[in-house]
């Protein structure tokens, strides 16, 4: 008994330090979230949360169940492959309640964010130097938008 | 446009990440790898000159160790999760080590030495002082009041142990935050496999220097003259720690400057114009090209003890200076550049904020309060008696 | 009383007699909670590997994806989840060899009118989170904050990011951020809200030329098998395998 008498202050510190432990995990099983490690090291409903983020652009095929004339003007002229939110912005709330009006685009601003000659466009692409093509006229006045190369409206 | 920014950066580049607070975390675990590996020379590799400082070195590591994770906290956009890092740790991720390298270092390493060697005092004091002092020194002898012969020898043999297992526990307390650097593929100023060993070193050399200007201090401001041999040892070693971290060093730049990849155009360019001052004049030649002579000098030459002790204190006081410099060259440097390498922004410390030069400087001087309060408590000079 | 060896074992006993049924009992109710969180319905992760296309020759730099992907995602001012560079490259003998970048406000605006030299080669390249396979954002995340989700998309819980910024260090291609109002990490999602409802994302339903294109890897209707067969593609910084899964096509190699 003499030797473990020399170490008693020993058996103190390893005890205190098991309960230490013991405390330790016993937070540790209360802290980890919920669903934590679900699909890989991460919370699984974080996937959840994420996923029920309010959507703003409704997409173009929600427009075309309600708006067929534009999309078949649009089908057949060299603005087939532009959505329609790409011009007139966000319209889920629209989508989702028609009583919601949107505010049309503002020409010739808008149609020159994409056709206004830079220098870095590709060659290919249709831009003209504003200054020079329409000098201030609308672009509405010669092309219509859904169909440009129809003429005005 | 963007003040500061020249080149092109990625959009979301222009501001800096890591602040001032995350240079100032590498600096002090380094102090306290530095001052444990400086107390190990005595207690394990039986450097018996440097004795004097043993009990000092394990005080101020404990006390900077204390502070170390306050920068980290004051730093993290959401410090009330800061636990997540014990409850889920991401084992890829070095910097999930820290809770548990430091805990680790903390609790087995530097509080459970200090126990073993202090015991016998710390049971003189709950049987014999009064008041508060009574309760703090009865509260840390677990209620075991035995000090004799043989448990004194248990004491020293597990202490000793202890400082074995304490050595590579401090390369690992100071070697992964070089890993947090150093193993970042998408940064080539600071991916590289060098850093987590020029941290170490750089470390012990900074706390070695700490070490040797708080025993000569302390010891001056206590009216004694401090142990010649003793401070010629430390800065022996301090000044051969020195010359290796400076080769490692070099070598990254004489690495750097040969490959010449992709890369080292725009590092180039960021050293020679926005860390001018901080890496060529304050780290370089400030911080290690003077010190280096300062202290090699005495290697060669006997001069006058008290032209010595002049020497050692420039030295070390110039080193901490240069080894805090080279945290902010590698931690601000590493964001000043665009990983585009066509461009560089700039870094103003704010002054009042949680991240700035006021919490940045209070965060300096704490741990020496720390360990004034230490040193009341359990003093590390042997013929010590308070009235 | 005399705090003996018997004292202590007592006392260690009856903690543990009491802490075990208790963490026990906390451990199942953890265990009921992750089975409520699976909810079922249509879209099944298992199905989809989640990529993107760009074609550099379509990108007229307007600024669409930008502004559309701000709208849809609430992207704080004066940082980005995607952006649009401007590249000019002179030709090579010039003295450094380098390109002249530029991306105002990350191309939010489109770009002001630049005077390009005759002799020069100018293009727009689409940039945002490449979503990579073997992202090393998510390997340097301490908590789990970060993750790539069973369908490839790289992700962040910005319920359980505390801000540490490590992967925004970590990230070669600089499309991470912290948002100045929650301070936590924020990036490209890929739209996951949108993705997995059948939509496209934001950025592909506003760009006007198609220079941007969702494509899931494991639906083999997706026009990018022919695009891959019949295109060289290249991805950013592929020298660092970070997996990425944001082809280029035309991407030229002074783009960084």
């Amino acid at each position: 008994m003499g030797s473990f008498k020399d170490a008693a202050h020993l058996v103190r510190l390893v005890i205190l330090i098991a309960a230490g432990v013991l405390a330790f995990l016993g937070f540790r099983f209360l802290a980890v979230p919920a669903g934590f490690g679900q699909y890989g090291f991460y919370r699984g409903p974080a996937l959840d949360d994420i996923r029920q983020r309010p959507i703003s652009f409704a997409g173009r095929a929600a427009c075309e169940t309600c708006h067929t004339d534009q999309h078949d003007k649009l089908a057949a002229g060299p603005h087939k492959g532009v959505h329609c939110e790409a011009c007139h912005g966000p319209q889920a709330q629209h989508a989702s309640d028609i009583s919601i009006k949107p505010v049309l685009p503002k020409t010739p601003e808008l149609c020159l964010q994409c056709h206004e000659a830079g220098g870095a466009k590709p060659k290919k692409f249709p831009q003209v130097v504003s200054a020079e093509h329409n000098s201030g006229i609308d672009c509405k006045t010669c092309h219509q938008p859904h169909s440009p190369k129809e003429g005005p409206a | 446009m963007h003040p500061g920014v020249e080149g092109f950066m990625y959009p979301n580049e222009f501001e800096l990440q890591w602040s001032v607070l995350i240079v100032l975390y590498p600096f002090l675990t380094g102090l306290v790898a530095g001052a444990f590996i400086l107390a190990s020379l005595e207690r394990v590799f039986k450097v018996d000159a440097v004795k004097p400082t043993y009990r000092l070195a394990l005080l101020t590591a404990l006390a900077f160790l204390l502070v170390a994770p306050l920068p980290l906290q004051l730093h993290l956009g959401h410090p009330e999760r800061s636990f997540e890092m014990y409850v889920t740790p991401h084992t890829s991720s070095a910097m999930a080590m820290f809770g548990f390298v430091y805990l680790w270092y903390l609790m087995v390493v530097l509080l459970l030495e200090i126990w073993l060697d202090y015991r016998k005092e710390i049971v003189v004091g709950a049987q014999t002082d009064t008041g508060w002092r009574k309760w703090f020194y009865k509260a840390l002898s677990l209620g075991s009041y035995n000090i004799s012969e043989r448990s004194r020898r248990i004491d020293d043999r597990l202490g000793y142990i202890i400082t074995i297992i304490g050595i590579p526990s401090a390369f690992l307390l100071h070697g992964y935050v070089g890993f947090i650097f150093g193993s970042i593929k998408a940064n080539p100023w600071w991916s590289t496999p060098l850093m987590p060993v020029v941290f170490l070193f750089s470390a012990m050399v900074s706390g070695i220097a700490a070490v040797l200007l708080i025993y000569y201090v302390l010891t001056k401001w206590r009216g004694q003259q401090p142990d010649v041999n003793c401070m010629d040892t430390v800065a022996k070693y301090l000044f051969y720690t020195f010359v290796i971290d400076f080769s490692l060093e070099m070598l990254d730049v004489l690495h750097r400057v040969y490959e010449s990849e992709e890369s080292f155009r725009s590092l180039d360019f960021m050293v020679h114009t926005r860390l001018f001052f901080s890496q060529i004049f304050l780290q370089i030649i400030v911080g290690t090209l003077i010190p280096l002579f300062l202290l090699g000098l005495n290697q060669v030459i006997k001069l006058p003890v008290a032209v010595r002790f002049r020497m050692y204190i420039t030295a070390a006081s110039l080193t901490m200076i240069g080894i805090f410099s080279m945290r902010w060259n590698v931690v601000i440097g590493g964001q000043l550049f665009s990983k585009s390498f066509l461009g560089y922004t700039s870094y103003k410390v704010d002054f009042i904020t949680r991240e700035g030069v006021l919490a940045a400087a209070g965060l300096t001087i704490l741990p020496l309060f720390i360990l004034w309060f230490l040193i009341e408590l359990l003093p590390p000079w042997q013929e010590q008696a308070k009235a | 009383m005399k705090m003996t060896r018997r004292y202590w074992l007592v006392q260690s006993s009856r903690f543990l007699l009491i802490g075990t049924p208790a963490t026990v009992a906390f451990l199942e109710a953890q265990g009921d909670a992750k089975k409520e969180a699976a909810a079922p319905d249509s879209y099944r992760m298992a199905d989809h590997w989640w990529a993107m296309i760009v074609d550099v020759e379509k990108c007229i730099g307007c600024g669409n994806c930008v502004r559309a992907c701000a709208a849809e995602n609430h992207v704080p001012d004066g940082y980005y989840r995607t952006w649009i560079e401007r590249y000019v490259i002179n030709d090579w003998r010039n003295e450094t060899g380098e390109p002249q970048v530029d991306s105002p406000d990350g191309g939010i605006h489109g770009f002001p009118p630049k005077a390009i030299p005759v002799s020069a080669k100018a293009f727009f390249v689409p940039k945002m989170c490449n979503h990579c396979a073997d992202s090393p954002c998510t390997q340097v995340c301490p908590v789990g904050a970060t993750f790539v989700s069973p369908d490839g998309v790289v992700l962040i819980d910005p319920k359980y990011c505390l801000g540490c910024r490590y992967c925004v260090q970590a990230c070669p291609y600089g499309c991470r951020f912290i948002n100045p109002t929650t301070n936590t990490a924020e990036k490209c999602t890929l739209c996951y809200h949108r993705i997995t409802q059948g939509l496209t994302t934001a950025c592909c339903e506003a760009c006007p030329t198609a220079a941007r294109q969702l494509a899931d890897l494991k639906d083999p209707k997706d026009p990018i098998h022919e695009f891959l067969r019949n295109n060289p593609v290249q991805v950013l910084k592929p020298h660092l395998a970070t997996g990425a899964k944001l082809f280029y096509h035309g991407l030229d190699g002074a783009v960084r």
